[in-house]
């Protein structure tokens, strides 16, 4: 023992004094660097931070002891309380049968998959099949329940909102699902998801449950589109049946009520002409009376005179010759005229 | 020698504090076992809690309801339609000591749930006709009217139970077994019906047949109802047209009778009268220059030329 401390005695210079100054130097750097450590860690473990739209959960020991409101808290340090921050102001949205990929002015949709062909295809009421896709957009209303009641709640809600669409959309038919029930498909799915939610006690409240593209299945489609071509024909037959009768209706109408228009004219003439003819016939016999074989002859003469000049061939016959018209060439006016130019 | 000493022994210090301290979370359910065998109950109000350190364990089950998502299985339903049925169900561990007795973790859970689920779905599906697991209720589709009577004559049928009677009867029915695997079931449900692929072509041809059945028909009462209006607009203008007619006849007819009546009553004061003179008028309007007139002497005109004086 002795020989070697001897020899280390002989080998080294000891400094007898209790610290050299570079070991002090180094003491004090460490331990000011461990005392800031330190206090990083402090401030790092019980300063934090709630956003607007958040608001904070704290645990002690795992216990659940209060919220904080969105500002700048302080919590104990060194993992005695923790902090878990829900988003309880923002709307969150999940889609079901198609997956946005960047929303924007031009939103582009993931290409289909298996996974989002899945959850869109469902059977109708009427054992038919619908490719239905929707959004359920949600709040957490319970930050507590959201964290504490239920593990991983999107999931859940996942699989709640899958079971609920199927659930209502088997209660309706494909036409129901593809035109007219999608409101009250999209209500009433809304409903039994919130139904579900509080009877699981997931915390949040269903905002919306909007129904995005409802197709038929893709082998089925032109079938569908056929149906409406159909329709389009009917409505256009009948139309043109219309139009049709549209055209010709109205003119008879008219023409009927031309007809009855002039029929009263014909028999305003004939009436007129009537009472005119009656009062002159009047006139004359009144006057007549007065000499009637005078006037008798006059009128009779009169006329000769006003038709002699209008007749063509004019023949004066003997009262005593007899057989006289087989003479005549009475082959008409005609040959008459041929022979006698 | 000192400080290495006092250091030692506040790292001592340190580990049996943390090896008999432990916190449950909110979220937790925990069972300590010492040497294996379980100590105390179930710890379940989170915080701070003590253990003898090292000699006891910590095991920590989750309290919150678990998912279950059980594999898509291909079951026939009673009237032979195969389908895949795909279910979910929430779970939770209500008794830790036996779940961790009978299945250990949550992994042995899921699996027994698999077991338990999957077997009740598939008696209770095989046991009821396709309508009854689709349908919920007995509501009466709404239907337009290009849809109506058309649709499989099955589904119309009458639901006797209804989907949410069989996920009653699936829940019952597993509810029943888990206890004895510490597990609480509280919800199964369906969430994927889907036909399997063979059925699924079916299902589609069908589908198809019927749709094309509609468009005959729209078409067909297209047609018949552009055929009833044609036949409408005819019936109109004919109806029209014939009471025009039958108007106007009735005013001629009634002008001809007044016409008639004035004639008579001015005419028959003298009827000779009116007879020489109607013929005196109809003589002019009868003869042009082609007219060929034929007169004896002997004629009241005439008369004086063969004479030279009057009778």
């Amino acid at each position: 023992m002795s020989d070697h401390e001897h020899l280390e005695f002989r080998g080294k210079v000891i400094d007898l004094s209790p610290l050299s100054p570079d070991r002090a130097r180094l003491i004090r750097l460490l331990g000011g660097a461990a005392i800031a450590l330190f206090l990083f860690i402090f401030l790092a473990t019980s300063v934090y931070q709630v956003e607007p739209d958040e608001v904070a959960v704290v645990q002690r020991f795992g216990a659940f002891d209060r919220t904080a409101e969105p500002g700048l808290h302080l919590r104990a340090p060194f993992g005695v309380e923790t902090v878990t921050k829900v988003p309880v102001q923002r709307q969150l949205k999940m889609e079901f049968g198609f997956r946005t990929l960047s929303a924007g002015v031009q939103t582009s949709y993931a290409p289909a998959s298996a996974d989002t062909q899945a959850e869109a295809l469902m059977l109708t009421g009427d054992l038919n099949v619908a490719v239905v896709e929707w959004i359920v957009q949600y709040r957490i209303k319970d930050p507590r329940a959201y964290l504490f009641h239920v593990r991983s709640v999107p999931d859940t809600l996942r699989d709640m909102s899958e079971a609920a669409m199927r659930g209502v959309v088997g209660d309706h038919s494909v036409d129901e699902v593809l035109t007219i029930g999608r409101e009250a498909i999209a209500s009433q799915a809304k409903d039994e998801l919130q139904r579900l939610g509080d009877l699981y006690g997931v915390g949040i409240e269903i905002q919306q449950l909007v129904l995005q593209d409802v197709n038929p299945p893709d082998p089925v489609k032109p079938a569908f589109n056929e149906v409406n071509q159909a329709i389009q024909e009917k409505e256009r037959a009948i139309n043109e049946a219309w139009a049709e009768y549209n055209q010709v209706v109205p003119r008879a109408k008219g023409e009927a009520e031309q007809a009855v228009r002039a029929a009263e004219g014909y028999a305003l003439e004939r009436v007129n002409n009537a009472e005119g003819d009656a009062k002159r016939f009047d006139a004359l016999y009144d006057e007549y009376k007065k000499a009637p074989e005078v006037t008798r002859k006059r009128i009779y003469l009169e006329a000769m005179a006003e038709l002699m000049p209008k007749l063509g061939k004019k023949v004066i016959v003997d009262a005593s010759a007899k057989g006289i018209l087989s003479l005549l060439q009475l082959g008409g006016p005609e040959a008459a005229k041929g022979e006698k130019p | 020698m000192k400080p290495l000493l006092l250091f030692l022994a506040g790292l001592f210090a340190l580990l049996l504090m943390a090896g008999s301290c432990y916190s449950v979370s909110e979220t937790e359910l925990v069972l300590v076992t010492q040497f294996g065998k379980p100590v105390e109950g179930v710890v379940d109000h989170p915080g701070l809690h003590v253990k003898l350190p090292f000699i006891q364990t910590v095991h920590r089950f989750d309290k919150r309801w678990l998912e279950f998502d059980g594999d898509p299985n291909e079951i026939p339903t009673k009237d032979k339609k195969y389908i895949w049925v795909d279910t979910y169900a929430r779970w939770r561990i209500a008794d830790p000591l036996r779940f961790f007795q009978a299945v250990g973790d949550e992994r042995g859970g899921q699996s027994r749930l698999d077991d338990i689920v999957d077997g009740e779905t598939r008696n209770a599906v095989a046991s009821f006709d396709l309508i009854e697991v689709v349908r919920s209720t007995n509501r009466a589709f709404q239907i337009t009217e290009e849809l109506e009577g058309i649709g499989a004559a099955e589904a119309m049928a009458k639901v006797a139970t209804g989907r949410p009677t069989i996920e009653k009867v699936i829940l019952e029915k597993a509810a029943k077994i888990t206890p004895q695997f510490g597990i609480e079931l509280v919800d199964v449900r369906f969430k994927r019906l889907n036909y399997v692929e063979s059925v699924q072509e079916k299902v589609f041809e069908r589908m198809i047949s019927e749709r094309k059945r509609i468009a005959e028909r729209s078409r067909s009462e297209g047609q018949g109802r552009a055929a009833e209006i044609s036949g409408q607009k005819e019936r109109d203008v004919l109806g029209i047209s014939s009471t025009g007619y039958k108007s106007a006849q009735e005013v001629k007819g009634d002008a001809d009778a007044k016409a008639t009546a004035i004639y008579a009553k001015a005419y028959g004061r003298d009827p000779e009268l009116y007879q020489f003179l109607k013929s005196m008028e109809t003589l002019q309007a009868s003869v042009d220059d082609k007219t060929w007139l034929v007169l004896s002497t002997d004629s009241d005109l005439w008369r004086f030329l063969k004479r030279g004086k009057g009778e």
